[in-house]
């Protein structure tokens, strides 16, 4: 599949009123001869939460990290708010993006969360909050300020701004880490496990604010492990197996009534 | 708000500084002080005090200028062997080894004697307006301090910019800074804080270094002390005020690194 050769079709409006905001067609991921992602396709419009699910080691976080270019796609057509990523093939024949600005364009308005926070640990979190949009964005520092202080008390954070982030407990630092990302106005939010590195009695406050977010109609991409909340909050549900979607559907039916024999496995062993 | 600065402030330590043993120790310094003043010879001093504060000055800036422009090479010399092509880094690393390798004193004397000897054979170079300057001895010494203190951080920098958290600048890379954002913001940063506590230390091997450049005929504090010495034979007085002297200005670096460590709070484990 040749992915300057992609044609862009039919970007913007979605069948159902609602605009696309990603669209993932035939995608391949190759580390040297490791094949990881062998032709998914995705598709999220505007208020959709889609849950990624599947065991460790089915291409879930790649396929994530893929939708901004921090794993460069070897091959497929990524489409971010109707608007296609260029990749070209570089001197080893790995397909690099064609335009470097076009892609941080595009990834300075897709929220990322990682599963250890990644918090840029020299600055305080109203620092790592206002970072983004004061120096990417061209965000007015004052203006940016306010946002990070309602953002950061949304997530219960308040008193911590002038708090450097080693002093924080984890599902702090999550919280902190996700505020950071809603300060840019992303228009889709991108979480790679956002509890998995989480003590277990601190899933359930990084969870809330997640779920807050999806209820009140935030686009959504999420890479997970907890069943029970992919099960409440995502709006569709995608069952990736050794690098392919072995199932997709609402979650009633990925869950309630899985087709498959492996997912049905996959959700015994899980839950 | 209250609440807030709180978190920040620790709580005042009850202050008890005059403490028994604070007073012996205080007590035993001021004895030896009064000694040296009393049993000591220290007649030459008033003469010679014009020539010592210029060499003491002559000190500082070569330790100020030598490690200001050495950090300057030190940082692209770290950075090219953290992450740079082969084509930078095996330079780079071989600059660094090559002067980690030898001794300053050597480097100090190739220059000033190699260099400096080969200049005066080309006309265009005893014409143009570097003359003035290339005839004297202190840009050859700057120049060795300057080449060994990027050489030793070169090496302090790359281990400090390969500590720095992947997933840290990989956040960046995600929210859409550029190569150069992500270096000044957030790589260069970090980097030069996990290295602070190695570079108080390598800023005072850099002061003690700067004698060197007595045996190229620059006057630093040192030169002068070596003269009083010829001079007047007076030997252990000048030496003690040296000490003293170097003691100081490692003080006053020691405590400038220590407020600049401070201001951001780390946490270890």
């Amino acid at each position: 599949m040749s992915v300057e050769g992609a044609a862009n079709i039919a970007p913007g409006q979605a069948p159902n009123g609602a605009a696309e905001a990603i669209h993932i067609e035939n995608l391949h991921k190759k580390f040297g001869d490791l094949h990881v992602l062998k032709g998914v396709s995705l598709s999220a419009r505007d208020g959709d939460v889609v849950a990624i699910i599947g065991g460790s080691g089915s291409g879930k976080s790649t396929l994530l990290r893929c939708i901004n270019c921090l794993e460069n796609p070897t091959s497929g057509l990524i489409r971010v708010n109707g608007e296609e990523i260029r990749l070209k093939k570089d001197g080893h024949g790995h397909s690099v993006p064609a335009d470097r600005r076009q892609i941080e364009r595009i990834r300075s308005r897709l929220g990322m969360v990682f599963q250890s926070f990644n918090l840029w640990s020299h600055m305080t979190l109203l620092e790592n909050v206002i970072e983004v949009p004061v120096h990417v964005l061209g965000v007015k520092r004052d203006e940016a300020i306010a946002t990070a202080e309602k953002l950061l008390a949304r997530v219960g954070l308040a008193e911590k701004r002038d708090v450097y982030p080693a002093f924080l407990s984890g599902g702090q630092q999550q919280r902190a880490a996700i505020a950071r990302a809603l300060a840019i106005q992303p228009r889709v939010m991108l979480f790679d496990e956002p509890t998995s590195a989480l003590d277990p009695e601190l899933v359930g406050e990084v969870l809330k604010v997640i779920g807050d977010l999806a209820r009140e109609g935030r686009t959504m991409i999420l890479v997970t492990h907890e069943m029970k909340f992919a099960r409440e909050v995502a709006s569709h549900v995608i069952y990736l197996y050794n690098g392919q979607v072995e199932e997709e559907g609402p979650p009633e039916q990925i869950f309630g009534a899985p087709k498959s024999e492996r997912l049905k496995q996959f959700i015994r062993s899980i839950g | 708000m209250s609440s807030e600065s709180s978190v920040l402030t620790a709580a005042p330590r009850t202050s008890a500084w005059l403490q028994p043993h604070r007073i012996v120790l205080i007590l035993i310094a001021a004895a030896l002080v009064l000694a040296s003043v009393f049993y000591m010879r220290w007649d030459w001093l008033p003469g010679y005090l014009p020539i010592a504060i210029g060499g003491i000055w002559r000190t500082i800036w070569l330790l100020l200028a030598s490690a200001g422009l050495g950090i300057m090479l030190a940082i692209p010399l770290g950075l090219v062997q953290a992450t740079g092509p082969k084509i930078l880094s095996v330079p780079a690393k071989t600059f660094c080894t090559i002067i980690r390798g030898t001794p300053l004193l050597l480097q100090v004397w190739l220059l000033y004697y190699g260099l400096g000897s080969l200049f005066p054979q080309f006309p265009w170079i005893r014409e143009s307006f570097m003359w003035p300057y290339l005839r004297q001895a202190w840009p050859y010494g700057l120049l060795a301090l300057t080449l060994s203190f990027a050489g030793y951080e070169g090496e302090v920098m790359r281990g400090a910019f390969a500590g720095v958290a992947r997933g840290q600048l990989e956040a960046a890379r995600a929210f859409g800074m550029s190569r150069w954002k992500i270096f000044r913001r957030i790589w260069l940063p970090q980097a030069v804080q996990r290295a602070l506590p190695t570079l108080a230390g390598e800023t005072v091997l850099q002061l003690k270094a700067t004698p060197l450049v007595a045996t190229i005929t620059v006057v630093d504090v040192y030169a002068v002390a070596s003269r009083v010495r010829q001079e007047t034979f007076v030997v252990y007085e000048p030496l003690l005020l040296l000490a003293l002297v170097y003691l100081c200005i490692t003080g006053i670096i020691v405590f400038a690194f220590r407020k600049v460590e401070g201001r951001i709070p780390t946490r270890l484990g």
